[in-house]
Parts: structure tokens; C-alpha cells; sequence
């Protein structure tokens, strides 16, 4: 059965031959993020894959995550090319190191989770919250519901961890 | 640089040519189809080589399923192939598919090679998928973890790449912005450019933001327009028309590491040039420091610089320097994009900095200079806005194709003899 949701008024359809995705995007629907963990070299991976990107293998498991981590770069969209985004400009698309496996197995690399800047509540950022986020912002994951047992992960600034001193923003 | 083999005949180098050049005028509604503005580049560039029809039989073209494919040219301009090539894909194709016509030359699938690009980049099919031929289909597959988050465009999936390099070494808008300011300047001395006024750097600054660090300027323009070129081997360039651009070095489609989600994969600021200039350089023999003119893909300004910088024309993190010390200007060491660019003459995803870095060669650039009695256009150098465009006496180019932060093609050519 093809899992289908709808974020943004857009559909959202996981055909039953995408599994690793239907079983990436159902966790998400529990409220805990699983990123798909190697068995043989013990690694975690995102996006999803067919194999393991480090040693090719094609076994795994999923592992939950906190879902907390740090913004490595962003971009502030003031010019939505899907309508649906039109009226939240400008908005953010975040791309987060998690803490878990920050570094690992090389001194790049991290899991680098993308999402948009939300409120608590999984909905959009206002503009006085776009404005005060950058590269260094502590941020945890949230979930929107999609419908259809499917949920979207997205990021919020985590109130309960103190925040950098500055946090690097495009100047104004 | 010192781990260069310039003493031995490498990988085809010197064997290959770039002997013909095609285009159509770069407009914003060509009022025709693709098939037709492929049938007319094509055919300029046979007729520009000495060619006919019968003289080409191999075919490569790219596309991103906006495009016709090389059966349909072939078949319009009476062609009969002994091979040709379709292949998915935007910028850094024309590098890569200009090695794969030297290789199959090479193997004895075929002799002379024709690579085209047609698009109606603007009235038809735009690029990010908005447009006449845009849809809004139901996201899944990598879209889940891009397309999702109102990440659909070029400027916004390379984003992190370019507010990274930012962060990481201090780059400036300002800096950035003489991309454009260098290249409209360029421009203005191009009859055929799309935009041909001169913009300042606070032209750039104060054009609208698109999605940071991106303002409207520091994005290339869409145009509807078709490209070609003919490859052939140095043997057979020797009896056509123009001076062969001789091929020193090609690059095609080197890329970073996680090319399922390059940005697993840091710094997220070094793009895929990093890895190519260790292909480029060595076959070609030459090294950056010796190149007169580059054509450092500028799909945004920002492109142009991490290009320049990672292929070694500039130390990494000095990107925003370079771009800014006035070197890229017509008339200084290094001039970029004499052409105008994407930025400002039109977009065909890359194949029209090939063609612009043939005509330097050729030493028979197409700008306003006076034509002499002996048919040859006089440069006169001055690079003044609406004068010369042609880089003096010069022998040596690099073009530097850009896909993604992750991908990317190069390829050196020299004045044949």
C-alpha cells in the first residue's frame, strides 16, 4: 500500500516499493526520529539508501536519535518558487549537524539533517524567529503530521539548552 | 604546480580540436521549437567548421527532459550517424561529453562529432520547475528530503555551499557581487548578450533577495537558445576552416564524495574542482597559473568563485579576493567570462563558454571592432563599453563546468597551430 500524506497542500506519496522511506517517514509519525543504521560497520545514514555509504553493505536497522544539533548552514527563501510557500516568506531551509556521529568517520562529515525553521508547534517561522537564527543555532527536530500514518521531520530552536553567544547570520 | 607531467604526450593531449561553433541569437521567446533551434546551431556549426552534413557522423546532446534528441537533428539535417549519445544532465555536460566524442573518435566509433544543447530555458521549461511546463506532481523520492521544504531551485538547493563558504572564510557580499559588475562589463561589448548594460556592485546589492546570500543579480539570466560544437582529431582539424581550439585536457562530471547528498560530506564549501584540478592540470600540462582566459561557470556569481578557487587559480578561502582584485576583467591577467556569461549573455548550460573560449582562440572574437579589408574583424583592444572583447594574443583557456557543489567538468584548451 503507497503511504500518502500532504505537507504545504502538496501531496506526499511513498509507493510500497520505497520501503526504506516508508519506514523512514512511519518513525516519524512516533515522534522519534530512526536514521538507518549499518549492522555491519555500526554507522547511521541520511538521507536514505539502498546501502551503506561507507562499506557497501546492504544490511540494517533503525536506530532512534535525539534529534538535536546544531545549524551548519542555511538559506532565507524571500523568493518561494512553490506557491504553497508564497505566503511564508521569508522562510528558512536549515541544514543541521546532529550531535550524534558529529565528525564521524571523517573530521567533515556529520549527519546533515534538512528542514524548515518551524515554532514549536511544527508550524512555519514567523519572521521575528527567521531573523534571530544562523549557523550555530541549537536546534531540535519536530514533527509535522502528513496524514496517513506519515510524518515530516522540521527543526525548532531548542529552548531548554543555552544558545552560542552569536549565532552567524548573512549581514543585513 | 610541481607534481605536473609536462614532458609527456598524456591522455589524447593535443590530439583533439574544437573546430566548429553554432549558436542562435539568445532571446526570451524564440517563437519556435527546440527541434528547430537545434537544427540551426547545429547546422552553423558544421557550416562554421567547412563541413557538411555528410562529414558528421557522431552526435552528442544533454538534456533535462526539455529537449529533442540527436535522432530527430540527425535526421532534419540529413545526417547519417555511426554514433551518437543522449544523456540527462545540465551544466558540466558539454566538458564531459566533449571527452566522450574524443574517446569514441578514438575507439573508431565514428570520426566527427557533433554536441548540441537546445532549450526554451525561458518560455518553456525553467529551471527550479516553474514555467509553461511545470507541474505540481506528488512529492516522494529525494524529494522527500528537498523538494518538500520549498527547496526546489538551483539558488536554493547550492545555498548551504555558498552561506557556508561565508562563514568559513569571511567571503563578503561585496566581493561576491564584482562577479557580476566584471561580467556585465564584458557584456556590454557583446552584441549578442541578453543583458548588455554595465551594473555596479550596488546594483547587485540593491537588486531584490532571492534566497541569501542570492540577490536577483547574482542569478544568471533564462533565455531560449540553442549551441553546438564539432570535435574532431587535430589531423582532420588541419584542412577546415579556422584555427583548431586544440584540446589539452578534459574533465567530465568529477565529483565529491556522498553524491546521493553531497552535503553529508564536508566542507561544504569546497566544491568538486577540488578533486578535478588533480585530472585537469597533469594532462594538460599546463597548470592555472599559465591560463589567459577562463570560463568559470556562472550560474550564480557565487559559482564562478569556488570554482576559480578549488581548480587552484586562487589559495582556498581567497575566492572572494580574487573575484574582487579586478583580475577577471578584460584587459587584466585572467579575464572570466568574456562572453558576459550566463550571467548576462544568455544560458545554455555551460556549452556557450565553450564556444566563447573557441573564439578567443581563434583570436576572432565577435564583438564591434571595425572588419579590415581582409574580411578579419581589427581588435582594437579597448575594452571600453560597446569596443573590443578579444583577449590579446591569447593561447591558452580553461572552462570550468558546473552541475552542483558536487559535481563538476573542465577542460583546457590551446591556439592550434
Amino acid at each position: 500500500m503507497p503511504l500518502e500524506g500532504e505537507y504545504m497542500g502538496r501531496a506526499v506519496v511513498i509507493n510500497d516499493l520505497d520501503t526504506a522511506n516508508q519506514e523512514f517517514y512511519s518513525h516519524c509519525a512516533t515522534g522519534t526520529l530512526h536514521l538507518q543504521h549499518c549492522t555491519s560497520c555500526n554507522l547511521m545514514r541520511y538521507p536514505t539508501t539502498t546501502a551503506c555509504p561507507w562499506c557497501a553493505g546492504a544490511e540494517y536497522d533503525w536506530k532512534p536519535i535525539s534529534g538535536k544539533g546544531a545549524v551548519h548552514s542555511y538559506t532565507e527563501v524571500h523568493h518561494a518558487i512553490d506557491p504553497a510557500f508564497r505566503q511564508h516568506v521569508p522562510y528558512h531551509i536549515l541544514l543541521v549537524d546532529l550531535d550524534e556521529q558529529l565528525g564521524q568517520p571523517t573530521e567533515h562529515e556529520a549527519l546533515r539533517i534538512n528542514g524548515n525553521l518551524v515554532d514549536a508547534n511544527g508550524e512555519m517561522a514567523g519572521e521575528d524567529l527567521v531573523n534571530t537564527v544562523g549557523i550555530g543555532t541549537r536546534v531540535r527536530i519536530v514533527f509535522k503530521d502528513m496524514g496517513g500514518g506519515i510524518a515530516l521531520p522540521l527543526w525548532t530552536v531548542d529552548e531548554e539548552v543555552e544558545q552560542p553567544e552569536i549565532a552567524w547570520r548573512y549581514p543585513d | 604546480m610541481s607534481d605536473i607531467d609536462a614532458t609527456s604526450d598524456r591522455h589524447l593531449r593535443g590530439r583533439y580540436a574544437v573546430v566548429g561553433i553554432g549558436e542562435t541569437e539568445y532571446t526570451r521567446g524564440s517563437g519556435m521549437t527546440t527541434r528547430a533551434l537545434g537544427t540551426r546551431a547545429v547546422r552553423a556549426a558544421v557550416e562554421d567548421a567547412g563541413l557538411t552534413s555528410a562529414d558528421i557522423d557522431g552526435m552528442l546532446s544533454y538534456s533535462g527532459n526539455d529537449s529533442i534528441p540527436s535522432t530527430v537533428l540527425a535526421g532534419d539535417l540529413g545526417m547519417r550517424l555511426n554514433f551518437y549519445m543522449d544523456c540527462q544532465g545540465g551544466g558540466s555536460s558539454t566538458e564531459a561529453l566533449v571527452g566522450i566524442a574524443m574517446g569514441v573518435i578514438e575507439a573508431g566509433l565514428c570520426n566527427t562529432v557533433a554536441i548540441f544543447r537546445a532549450m526554451n530555458g525561458y518560455s518553456e521549461f525553467r529551471i527550479g520547475g516553474t514555467g509553461r511546463s511545470s507541474g505540481r506532481s506528488a512529492l516522494s523520492g529525494d524529494a522527500l528530503f528537498g523538494r518538500v521544504y520549498g527547496q526546489a531551485s538551483a539558488g536554493q538547493n547550492f545555498a548551504h555551499s555558498f552561506m557556508r563558504h561565508m562563514y568559513d572564510y569571511g567571503t563578503t557580499p561585496e566581493q561576491v557581487a564584482h562577479v557580476k559588475v566584471i561580467h556585465s562589463e564584458h557584456a556590454s561589448n557583446n552584441p549578442k548578450a541578453y543583458y548588455k548594460n554595465r551594473v555596479t556592485v550596488d546594483d547587485v546589492l540593491a537588486s531584490r533577495m532571492i534566497c541569501k546570500p542570492l540577490h536577483l543579480l547574482d542569478c544568471c539570466v533564462e533565455t531560449d537558445n540553442a549551441n553546438c560544437i564539432i570535435v574532431t582529431s587535430m589531423e582532420r582539424a588541419k584542412d577546415l576552416r579556422h584555427t583548431p581550439a586544440k584540446i589539452l585536457s578534459v574533465v567530465g562530471r568529477c565529483s565529491k564524495p556522498r553524491m546521493d547528498n553531497h552535503y553529508q560530506h564536508g566542507p561544504i564549501s569546497t566544491v568538486a574542482g577540488h578533486y578535478a584540478r588533480h585530472i585537469l592540470w597533469p594532462n594538460a600540462g599546463v597548470g592555472p597559473e599559465d591560463i589567459q582566459v577562463t570560463g568559470s561557470y556562472d550560474a550564480f556569481t557565487f559559482t564562478t568563485m569556488l570554482q576559480l578557487e578549488d581548480y587552484g587559480f586562487c589559495k582556498k578561502g581567497e575566492g572572494g579576493d580574487y573575484v574582487s582584485s579586478g583580475i577577471m576583467r578584460l584587459g587584466n591577467q585572467r579575464p572570466n567570462n568574456t562572453s558576459g556569461g550566463h550571467l548576462c549573455e544568455g544560458y545554455t548550460h555551460g556549452i556557450a563558454m565553450v564556444i566563447e573560449n573557441v573564439r578567443q582562440l581563434r583570436h576572432d572574437i565577435d564583438d564591434s571592432c571595425p572588419i579590415g579589408p581582409d574580411g578579419k574583424r581589427q581588435h582594437t583592444y579597448d575594452y571600453s563599453e560597446g569596443g573590443c572583447r578579444q583577449v590579446k594574443d591569447v593561447e591558452l583557456s580553461a572552462n570550468l563546468g558546473w552541475a552542483t557543489p558536487n559535481t563538476g567538468s573542465a577542460l583546457v584548451m590551446q591556439r592550434g597551430a
